[in-house]
């Protein structure tokens, strides 16, 4: 048991200490799991959802898609507010304020409901895909550009001044000196937010956008079996989710310098 | 080279740092800028490296008078080698990257062309073991050597100084400073502020001491700091040199 006691913070662990302090979690969980279904006295009835299979993996590849395409439209989005937040036209950096402020004072779930039965409904748009992945950008966008931000204000002053002085011009301060270094600082926040937009998506099933969550809705209301079509559900999100928060840890130690 | 200010005035929100400083100093190769803090030192300094803008009045740079637009500053920028305080360099890039970054983006190096040039100066210097390092891994007197050699691969005019050494303990100050006053061997024209008076009286050939915001006395170095005038400069050196 004493070997089981980490008192350092980064140094290396034990293989054999970590493999049975896993193995103690594990056991720990399926433990309270098995109870809880025992006292459930639950009937499971795997074999109705099988014959669905086809419904959550479509369902998964839609929630994959659509979460790739919002992270990569809410870059754009995030880092074109994030400049627009210092420019130097008041306007234009009010904009941006006021954007961010709204996105991130009011639930997804609203967003939704309102950029998709006023917004998408007033200017044409009725494909209801896109409207989900816009919003998804759009709510995402206003959370990245916040980091963006402070990763380009954390760059201290010193810096832009030994830019000016070696003679860059602003657009080159900001793509070799400034950006070089936000992407780094940005990279396990961005991995975060990409874990946040998958689970997010799944609120997109309130417009009757055809991802994970809808189509696990749907297969319950087919066969009755609440358990049997959550449970791969949430094992569904958590294979997508676990990989990107590894990657993050691995990226943050490969890219970690001392500044 | 020489300098001539006329009516230079720069003023931060209340504070003065600039009052209509005229001044002419004829050919000079190494000048010392000396005073107490928040005399407008650095302001000076910073106008003539065409980072800060006067309100008031204009220089001339070897009878070139200095235009103010952002345009002729950037281009004015490219052509002289400035060296502030501490934090120089850039700390996601390597040294060697450090200085072959202007090569490259400004004066128009090929990648290899770049590198050749600062690998040799690394070489020259005793940083050659120091080109592959990040700034974090680097003393604070390697990374102003290497801020020095960032300046110099580029051919400035002239080279600028801001108290270099002063961010750096005894000995790492020794090592930058032997660096500049070679520099200044070859012949190389340089503009340093600096509180060490021992060294601004050995390498200067010209001093300015600047209190105040106004250039309370200029002058060969050899006799401002023999013979100062002006009570201001007396107090000062009096200060500075008691310990
Ligand atoms: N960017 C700035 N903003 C506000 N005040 C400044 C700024 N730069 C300098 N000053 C003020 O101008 C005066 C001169 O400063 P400076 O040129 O840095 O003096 P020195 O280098 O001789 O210490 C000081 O009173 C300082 O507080
Ligand atoms: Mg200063």
């Amino acid at each position: 048991m004493k070997r089981l006691v980490t008192h350092t913070d980064g140094q290396p662990v034990a293989v054999a200490a970590r493999v049975v302090s896993w193995l103690l979690v594990a056991l720990l969980t399926a433990a309270l799991f098995s109870f809880a279904f025992s006292q459930l006295q639950y009937g499971w009835n795997w074999d109705a959802i099988w014959q669905y299979r086809q419904k959550f993996l479509q369902g998964w590849l839609m929630t994959v898609i659509i979460s790739a395409a919002a992270l990569v439209v809410s870059l754009v989005i995030g880092l074109l507010t994030a400049l627009a937040r210092r420019s130097s036209f008041l306007p234009l950096r009010y904009l941006a304020v006021l954007y961010v402020e709204t996105i991130r004072g009011t639930p997804l779930l609203v967003q939704i409901l309102i950029l998709f039965y006023v917004v998408a409904n007033a200017i044409g748009i009725e494909n209801r895909y896109v409207v989900g992945v816009i919003t998804l950008s759009l709510f995402a966008g206003a959370y990245l550009a916040e980091m963006i931000r402070s990763g380009i204000e954390s760059i201290r002053d010193s810096q832009l001044e030994s830019a000016r002085a070696i003679g860059l011009t602003r657009s080159q301060t900001y793509r070799y000196v400034i950006f070089p270094q936000v992407v780094r600082q940005l990279i396990p926040p961005l991995t975060g937010q990409f874990a946040s937009i998958i689970k997010d998506s799944s609120l997109l099933s309130i417009i009757a956008v055809s991802e994970f969550t809808l189509n696990a809705q749907e297969v319950n209301a087919f066969t009755y079996s609440t358990l049997e079509s959550y449970l791969p559900l949430a094992v569904g999100y958590l294979l997508l989710t676990l990989p990107v928060s590894l990657m993050s840890r691995a990226l943050e130690r490969k890219f970690h310098y001392a500044t | 080279m020489r300098l001539e200010f006329c009516g230079l005035g720069k003023q931060f929100g209340e504070q003065q740092a600039l009052r209509d400083v005229t001044l002419t100093i004829p050919e000079f190769q190494s000048l010392a800028i000396i005073g107490p803090s928040g005399g407008g030192k650095t302001t000076l300094l910073r106008i003539i490296a065409g980072l800060e803008i006067q309100e008031k009045g204009y220089l001339c740079i070897n009878g070139q008078r200095l235009e103010v637009d952002e345009e002729a500053l950037l281009a004015h920028r490219r052509t002289i080698g400035t060296v502030f305080q501490a934090y120089n360099l850039f700390p996601h890039l390597t040294a060697l990257e450090n200085v072959v970054l202007p090569l490259v983006k400004v004066h128009g190096f090929s990648e290899r062309e770049a590198r050749d040039t600062a690998g040799a100066l690394f070489a020259r210097f005793q940083l050659a073991g120091h080109a592959h390092r990040r700034p974090a891994e680097l003393s604070g007197g390697q990374q102003q050597r290497v801020a020095i050699v960032r300046a110099i691969a580029i051919k400035p005019r002239f080279l600028l100084f801001d108290e270099p050494t002063s961010a750096l303990d005894p000995e790492m100050t020794a090592e930058v400073l032997d660096f500049i006053a070679e520099l200044r061997g070859e012949g190389r024209d340089l503009i340093i502020v600096t509180h060490n008076m021992g060294f601004a009286r050995e390498v200067s050939d010209h001093c300015l001491f600047i209190a105040a915001g106004e250039v309370q006395e200029a002058g060969q170095s050899s006799d401002l700091f023999r013979k100062p005038h002006n009570p201001l400069l007396v107090n000062f050196l009096a200060k500075v040199l008691r310990y």
